[in-house]
């Protein structure tokens, strides 16, 4: 039996080398955030510092981080309004063939040395450049011959383009310092990036953290805190762990039902948002879709309000057209109606029924954006009752992307559209204008329609004429309009977050009190 | 091993890495996902696009494209990124340190805790408490390390918040380091506190990591243990009147470690492959974390180098692994 005993200082000796890695962490906790600092669980990794070039450039979640950064040309208020930024003043001559704008004269690059004209028409000029690798080339590329005047500068329209001033506001819309680049190069630029922004970059370990500090010289009110860190938590169940174990004081783009349990924990609070982001049905102009009866049917057949209520909690805004409320040509009298009864009647018209539905397939992220692949099983069930059989097939997102560019998307696909400028231009404009390549529907009937608004010079008459085709579309079924996104802030109590339409997480926003 | 095996296994790494070159390739650009149509502007025309697949070479056949890209290699050229817009080889030579540094405290860890239950288990042998311990051996073995990621992130850093459960070092630390081997550095230039920040970030993910592999180690030499103690050595020993533990450490042990060794070889490479999942979990700046980004944005510079990256890994280690039993094993040794 002697075999089967352990001496104690054999199992001391196990025991030890059992514990030996745990003691490393006995001591120690998660530091809860330093006085001073503010830490977001932020979403997504941050690729690229120059907000300007690249696949990053044309992401709208990392927009936050730019914009802490990097001044915008033009600001946008929380309610997508615009608002002074570098710029104090902008607009169009009377003919629209000239554009003037101010700069500002309190604005200072991070190293401290001034933000100038020449730095203003530098970003615009680059951003024009067709080689500069701009996403947004298009728009830039729209004024040229650039005059400066003390701290005024003008610019020649080489065709008019009605939403230059709101892309100034957001994506790629930024000033970068024309010295220091043309110093340090690109590479140089993405090694120590500096804007005029709120914060100067600090310390950056790629997926880990971004740490900001204040920027001394910053025109604009001073941000609350000295210190803020981007900790990049890209998995939501981990963005949920950081805020509940104190490890960060704010997150965001976590599931409802998450929200729902740690706004109601006693040293969390909440705040939710309607904002610039909207969850679609592409319709393709192939086969079944080609008939407008199968089209409104699908329409008719969907209940929103439920969706809403049933599978986001009711954080989500049903909509009738791509034009969410608070966007420019947002009309609130274009309604789609919950209808099943007249989807099954559209239905016979052509000869389908419940005994004899009409199939197709329609396509789906799952997870890429709250309840999608939910929500599409709860559709597929719809229309089931009313006589249309989907068949689901899941894919990823940048499958999405491949098909929707080569026109190859299955008859209905499901799609988030994000619209932070607010017009309908980058909302029904690029999703339903032929010629797009980000649109499914490719039919003449929307080119002619849509056509002559892009160059159109009156402001009135051109948002008029986009509810017009909003109209049209929603009459024609064309697309499937479902619901504008509602995002759920968390954050630590005794923080007020000022949420913004556009979905930006804004540090220097946000204040203790 | 003798030299001439050494010689044969070195000879077929370049096909080897040529071969899963080939097949990553070929692959990406086969399976649906284009990334040119993640970043066409809203309002790019056909020319603009064309410019744009131009601009990446992928306009090209894709033998050329391949040709192309092999020469680059050859070169120690392994592109640019896309997403990231820096060279490849600097993006995962920046973050390759973080996940072999991950890797190998969980091998450590794993080892550690494998052994231990592995003897306690034979010095148990035919008690009830030998079958509680193989029953909670089972229930460490069938749960995946993505899971133990999970239920650690919960369990220590919400429930019980001792630790950090993301990242790799505190934020508000000040860092200057010279290398990307941040534990290693600190250790050496004696910067104890970083060394122990880096530990705290590092003991979850390395803990997920670890505790699958451990107990299959556990398993694995407590099987070996019972065989070499009923060996005729073992037997000879306890009949001149030594203890157990004394045959268990100077007798059995050695014999009992040559095919757990071979074994954990294999599992450090799939345990390397687990990374990718846990440093997502745990958002530490490893290249498996880095590889699911690139993957999300069809990044086919940088997934064509994490790729590679990884067979390298792979074949090192399963060489090195070799050569150990080998020097483990005088029988191999001597052929």
């Amino acid at each position: 039996m002697r075999d089967h005993q352990i001496s104690r200082r054999t199992m001391l000796q196990l025991a030890g080398a059992a514990a030996l890695p745990l003691a490393a962490g006995l001591p120690l906790r998660a530091a809860d955030a330093a006085a001073g600092t503010l830490t977001i669980a932020y979403n997504v990794n941050l690729p690229s510092f120059d907000p300007t070039v690249g696949v990053s450039a044309v992401n709208p979640t990392i927009q936050s981080i730019y914009q802490a950064i990097f001044d915008p040309y033009i600001g946008q208020a929380a309610d997508l309004s615009f608002t002074p930024g570098l710029l104090t003043k902008w607009g169009w001559n009377e003919d629209r063939s000239k554009v003037t704008m101010e700069l500002r004269s309190d604005a200072t690059w991070h190293d401290g040395s001034k933000v100038t004209p020449e730095d203003v028409v530098w970003s615009l000029t680059r951003a024009a450049d067709p080689k500069g690798g701009n996403p947004i080339q298009f728009v830039w590329s729209k004024i040229n011959n650039f005059k400066i005047d003390g701290q005024t500068i003008t610019a020649d329209v080489v065709e008019f383009e009605p939403v230059l001033f709101k892309w100034m506001a957001f994506l790629t819309g930024y000033v970068l310092p024309k010295a220091y680049y043309e110093k340090v190069g690109a590479e140089g630029f993405e090694k120590a990036p500096i804007g005029s922004g709120p914060y100067k970059v600090d310390a950056f370990e790629r997926n880990a953290f971004l740490r900001l500090k204040a920027h001394p010289g910053y025109w604009g009110p001073k941000p609350a805190f000295e210190t803020v860190v981007f900790k990049f938590v890209t998995d939501p169940t981990s963005r949920v762990a950081e805020i509940e174990s104190g490890g960060s004081d704010i997150t965001f783009e976590i599931p409802y039902e998450e929200f729902d349990r740690l706004k109601a924990k006693p040293n969390l609070a909440g705040v939710t948002q309607p904002i610039s982001d909207i969850g679609m049905i592409f319709l393709t102009d192939i086969d079944p879709m080609l008939d407008r009866n199968v089209r409104l049917a699908a329409n008719h057949a969907i209940d929103k309000k439920a969706i809403v209520e049933k599978l986001l909690r009711g954080y989500g805004v049903p909509i009738d057209t791509l034009e969410a409320p608070g966007y420019a040509a947002f009309d609130p009298s274009i309604k789609v109606a919950y209808d099943p009864e007249l989807a099954k009647s559209l239905l016979a018209k052509s000869g389908y029924s419940t005994s004899k539905p009409v199939k197709f397939t329609i396509q789906t992220t799952r997870g890429f954006k709250p309840k999608d692949y939910e929500m599409v099983q709860a559709i597929a069930g719809m229309w089931r009752k009313v006589g249309i059989e989907a068949n689901i097939e899941v894919y990823e997102i940048a499958q999405h992307f491949e098909l929707r560019a080569r026109h190859a998307l299955a008859p209905a696909a499901f799609y988030n559209w994000g619209n932070a400028i607010g017009d309908p231009t980058t909302s029904t404009g690029f999703a339903m204008f032929g010629p797009s390549p980000h649109s499914a529907w490719k039919g003449k009937d929307l080119i002619e329609r849509i056509g002559p608004l892009w160059g159109e010079k009156d402001e009135a008459k051109r948002i008029g004429g986009w509810k017009a085709v909003d109209k049209y579309i929603a009459e024609e079924g064309e697309v499937i309009p479902l619901l504008q996104y509602v995002q759920p802030i968390v954050h630590k109590k005794g923080l007020k977050v000022v949420p913004q339409a556009n979905g930006m997480i804004l540090p220097q926003l946000v204040t203790q009190g | 091993m003798r030299w001439s095996a050494l010689l044969k296994r070195l000879a077929l790494i370049p096909p080897t890495l040529l071969g899963v070159g080939a097949i990553v390739f070929v692959l990406l650009r086969v399976v649906p996902g284009d990334p040119i149509a993640m970043m066409i502007p809203p309002g790019a025309s056909p020319a603009d696009i064309a410019r744009l697949r131009a601009l990446y070479g992928l306009d090209q056949p894709l033998l050329s494209q391949f040709i192309t890209w092999l020469g680059q290699v050859a070169s120690g050229d392994f592109g640019r990124s896309i997403s990231l817009r820096q060279q490849v080889f600097e993006l995962v030579g920046a973050r390759l340190p973080a996940t072999l540094e991950l890797a190998a405290l969980s091998v450590v860890l794993a080892l550690l805790m494998g052994t231990a239950v592995a003897l306690v288990g034979s010095l148990l042998r035919g008690t009830r408490a030998e079958w509680l311990l193989d029953t909670a051996n089972g229930f460490f073995l069938a749960i995946p390390d993505f899971l133990w990621a999970l239920i650690l992130l919960l369990g220590f850093g919400v429930l019980l918040p001792l630790l950090p459960i993301s990242g790799r070092l505190d934020p508000q630390l000040a860092i200057a380091f010279r290398t990307h081997f941040y534990l290693v550095e600190s250790l050496l230039t004696l910067r104890l506190d970083i060394a122990a920040d880096l530990l705290r970030h590092m003991l979850l993910p390395s803990l997920a990591l670890a505790l699958p592999f451990a107990a299959l180690v556990a398993r694995l030499l407590k099987a070996q243990l019972a065989e070499a103690e009923d060996q005729d050595y073992a037997q000879i020993a306890r009949t001149r009147g030594f203890s157990r533990t004394t045959i268990l450490q100077r007798e059995v042990f050695p014999n009992a470690l040559i095919p757990t060794v071979a074994l954990s070889g294999v599992q450090v490479t799939l345990l390397l492959g687990g990374t990718v999942l846990v440093e997502r979990i745990f958002s530490y700046e490893g290249i498996g974390n880095m590889a699911i980004d690139a993957v999300i944005n069809r990044d086919f510079p940088l997934i064509q180098g994490l790729i590679l990256t990884f067979a390298v890994l792979f074949i090192a280690l399963n060489l090195a692994v070799d050569l150990l039993v080998a020097l483990l094993d005088p029988r191999l040794r001597h052929g």
